[in-house]
């Protein structure tokens, strides 16, 4: 990979051209409009921004965050497809921070409607938001969406090489192209005779592909639909895979940062003579709110920190846990930001039904951390007015323009390398840990510095998962539910995160209070659904399906209480509600009801628990089943049932639902993040665990292709996880808990 | 004063204090970065390496302590070219997520199997409790030390 990776600043100036207007489709009008921004060395000839022809293989450009998820390998299977290469003889890279690798599917979820409803004009108008990322080049990994982008564009990238490739031996035989075919990283003539891409690749290179490329049928796919070694899998098992935290540069600097653990506030005085004291210590940098401490050694640099005098000033937060649920609470009173869902008229149902047939509940969940495995960290170098920064990120293009503001340098000076992550979750879709590695290497102009923050630091400087409250009522008579209305507090993720990320709040109402109450494919005749924003500035950010994690939670369970009062089973009642809605999600609940064997008797001292949710375009069943083990709980089994459309890796898909499904259930067991006098309490895993090996329950996984439109696997298994275990809680010991974490209130095994 | 320390069968001068846990020594002295950073109090189990053949949390080992003993880390049972037994295993599963803590749950592997050629999956939960992994690849990491253990008795 060495002299790939090596894409030089004179590519950025390229690059950096006006942004190109204008709705445009296709991997022909993406080269004419965004520039190639692969600069090759000798041996490397590109044929656009995703293909590389290689003497010794095809590297293709993968520009997403590989952050366990697999999207380099299936990105990869994508082009690899088309471009008709042995995928023993490709590799990928990640590529340079760049307009090119714009993600258009990432405001797809903003449209202020359910998922399944998106036909006909809706459908246009979600296709349009695509323009966006585009006009701000926003290279981002998030909301599950890098096959919905990739999935045409990639392999039209492909295609596009391939038929370049093609049109080059053609011309080189003196034969039409239609008379020449690709196969094996070889264009071969009717005789016979054949051409290794390579030799084909400089000719190539000046050839315009066709506008009208056609795609293979899924029923010639090789590789796609198919589970293909990861192309990161060799390199993770042997220690030899770069994250962030890995990056080492000849003379760097290694360095950690401590900040005021009272959240918002700054540092209103320090004495860095303590630390400089220490061993290998060479420098203390202040921020506006805290340090960064310089050694030739993290421990050390992370000793230091400690021993620095520091005078905080107080958080502008409410400073405890009870004082911020307070503020929840009194949303409640203000006026709703948002109607998202509408129908019928259940606020006038509920008033006029008897009081023995209405089911009222609240429900909370706390603060939650990411607690990726790699802790937050980055790498940068300023050397003159270029600079550099090494990053496990899932956002480059951001982190580019907002590193150049900050070192005061042009945009196109500054060089941005994601490395692998060591997990992300929606905690690297933010910019702060490569900005403060920015400050370090302000401060050593010409010095690597490389920012690793500790475990405590990471943990207590998070954008936390809003805590959200719930106020639910419904209507239910002997043959089900009739009535749902749910009502929604937290804090307006969307608007502070648009605020912090893009310099604007977006107007209109917070999608992400309410997502995965508002969008469930329910038919209940009256169903309405209300956002509060809560007045609570905490820092909030994107944990692993985002608003969804809540109202997956708040919903399922009320579902459930809705059903068991109706005297209905929950899971044929769902079967029955969801498929007055959405076929195939009533397809993906009949799955988990056979995987499981829902209907037949259970063994005696066991009980199971059911959810559903439709999220990032991917409806997912979970059913669990948990025992007693002594005066404890242990997880059994579970089964998940899911239909993302088309399963492009279905072992991928299998590793996602799994891993959704095991960090939903760290957060429903054990996930809490409180607040004690402005700051976190929590810090470590010993007060934030999480799910371990002898914890983990057996799981089958099942897909279901019932023809729906493409969905994500990445985060769609987290939602329906919490409300599901508490569920079996509830058919186990009768104890309906609607405060999570779960293990506050009984212990699990 | 330098510290002598044997890693992967090579020895190393290390110019640190005394009381640096292993694992910086490793990551940031000799380069070593296989094996992560992760908690920093032996909670999550991504910075184990073998001492002596034991599996240890290396950021709880004083770098004067481990002077003078065995030490062996990720990049000493195998590489890319030549994968060890086990991570042909791991290889097979497809096991991997983000990846980050896979080289301590495949030293810990490592060493359980050393110890216990053919243990039951209570033993393995058990010998891999203290190995975190936030993105759930518990029943591959399962499924690969069952197959690890099968191949290694097949092989004798």
């Amino acid at each position: 990979m060495g002299r790939l990776g090596r894409i030089t600043r004179r590519a950025f100036l390229v690059t950096s051209v006006a942004v190109a207007g204008g709705v445009a489709l296709g991997v022909w009008q993406a080269k004419r409009d965004l520039p190639n921004p692969l600069e090759p060395d000798e041996g490397e000839i590109p044929l656009n921004s995703w293909v590389i022809i290689t003497s010794d293989g095809y590297a293709i450009v993968t520009p997403r965050a590989e952050m366990g998820q697999g999207v380099h390998t299936t990105l990869a299977a994508l082009v690899a497809e088309e471009l008709e290469v042995p995928w023993e003889e490709i590799r990928t890279l990640h590529g340079p921070a760049a307009q090119a690798y714009f993600n258009g599917a990432l405001l797809r979820a903003a449209v202020p409607w359910p998922d399944y409803e998106i036909t006909g004009w809706k459908e246009w108008l979600a296709d349009a938001t695509f323009v966006l990322p585009k006009m701000l080049g926003l290279q981002v990994t998030g909301g599950s969406t890098s096959m919905l982008d990739g999935f045409e564009k990639m392999r039209l990238a492909g295609a596009a090489a391939r038929e370049m490739l093609k049109t080059a031996a053609a011309r080189r035989w003196g034969l039409e192209v239609e008379d020449v075919r690709a196969e094996n990283g070889k264009v071969i003539a009717p005789d016979g005779r054949a051409i290794p891409y390579f030799d084909l690749a400089a000719q190539a290179a000046d050839i315009e592909p066709p506008s009208d490329l056609e795609l293979k049928p899924r029923s010639e796919w090789r590789y796609l639909g198919h589970a293909m070694p990861r192309v990161d899998m060799v390199p993770k098992i042997t220690g030899r895979a770069g994250f962030g935290i890995d990056v080492r540069l000849p003379g760097m600097k290694f360095a950690t940062v401590r900040r005021n653990p009272k959240l918002g506030g700054r540092m209103l005085d320090h004495d860095p003579a303590p630390a400089l004291a220490m061993p290998g210590v060479e420098k203390v940098i202040a921020l506006e709110d805290g340090v960064v401490v310089v050694a030739n050694n993290t421990w050390l640099a992370m000793r230091a920190a400690e021993a620095v005098a520091i005078e905080w000033e107080e958080s502008p937060h409410p400073p405890t846990t009870p004082a911020q649920i307070a503020r929840l609470e009194a949303a409640f009173e203000t006026e709703p930001d948002s109607v998202m869902r509408d129908e019928g008229d259940a606020v006038a149902v509920i008033a006029r039904a008897p009081t023995d047939k209405v089911v009222e509940a609240e429900y909370r969940v706390p603060w939650l951390a990411h607690a990726t495995m790699e802790p937050m960290n980055a790498t940068a170098l300023l050397e003159e007015d270029v600079l550099t920064i090494w990053a496990p990120n899932q956002a480059p293009t951001l982190i580019k323009a907002k590193a150049a503001a900050l070192a005061g340098v042009p945009e196109d000076q500054v060089e941005v390398h994601t490395t692998y992550l060591g997990g992300g979750f929606g905690r690297r879709a933010e910019t702060d840990f490569a900005l403060i590695a920015v400050e370090a290497a302000k401060a050593m102009p010409g010095v690597p510095v490389q920012v690793s923050w500790s475990r405590e630091e990471d943990m207590t400087h998070d954008f936390y998962r809003p805590a959200a409250m719930a106020r639910m009522k419904g209507v239910v008579n002997e043959e089900g539910i009739v009535a749902f209305y749910g009502r929604v507090s937290a804090p307006a993720l969307g608007r502070q995160a648009g605020r912090r990320l893009s310099g604007v709040a977006s107007p209109g109402p917070d999608r992400m209070i309410v997502e995965g109450m508002f969008d469930q494919p329910y038919g209940i005749a009256d169903y309405r659904v209300e956002g509060y924003a809560a007045d609570l500035d905490i820092p909030v950010g994107f944990w692993r399906s985002v608003g969804n994690s809540y109202n997956g939670f708040f919903h399922e369970c009320f579902i459930d209480e809705l059903a068991r009062a109706a005297g209905r089973d929950p899971l044929e009642h769902r079967i029955e509600l969801v498929r007055r809605v959405h076929e195939p999600s009533a397809k993906v609940l009949e799955a988990v009801a056979e995987m499981s064997g829902w209907g037949r008797s259970r063994r005696e001292g066991v009980g199971r628990g059911v959810a559903f949710t439709y999220s990032f375009g991917t409806p997912v069943a979970q059913v669990i089943e948990i025992g007693h083990a002594d005066e404890r709980i242990r997880l059994l089994r579970a089964w998940i049932a899911c239909d993302p459309g088309i399963a492009l890796d279905p072992l991928n898909v299998e590793a996602q639902m799994i891993s959704g499904m095991v960090y939903g259930l760290s957060a429903a067991i054990f996930g809490e993040i409180g607040f004690e006098d402005g700051a976190v309490i929590q810090s470590n895993f010993p007060d934030y665990e999480a799910l371990r090996m002898p914890q983990m329950p057996q799981v089958e996984v099942r897909i279901v292709e019932a023809g729906k439109p493409l969905g994500g696997i990445g985060e769609p298994g987290t939602p329906p996880s919490m409300p599901a275990l508490a569920n079996a809680v509830f058919d186990l010991t009768g104890k309906r808990i609607r405060t999570l974490p779960l293990g506050k209130f009984i212990s699990f095994a | 004063m330098a510290y002598e320390i044997r890693v992967n069968g090579r020895t190393h001068a290390v110019d640190l204090p005394g009381d640096v846990p292993l694992l910086w020594v490793l990551r940031d002295a000799l380069g070593l970065t296989g094996t992560k950073y992760g908690c920093g109090i032996a909670s999550c189990g991504a910075c184990t390496v073998h001492v002596d053949g034991e599996a240890v949390r290396s950021c709880q080992l004083p770098l004067a302590e481990a002077a003078g003993r065995e030490i062996v880390t990720i990049e000493g049972i195998g590489s890319p070219e030549t994968l060890s037994l086990l991570q042909e295993a791991w290889l097979a599963h497809q096991v991997a997520q983000c990846g980050y803590c896979q080289s301590g749950q495949i030293m810990q592997a490592a060493a359980l199997l050393a110890a216990n050629p053919d243990p039951s999956d209570d033993e393995i939960d058990e010998a891999m409790a203290g190995n975190l992994c936030r993105c759930g690849t518990y029943p591959r990491i399962r499924a690969a030390i069952r197959t690890a253990a099968q191949m290694m008795r097949e092989k004798g």
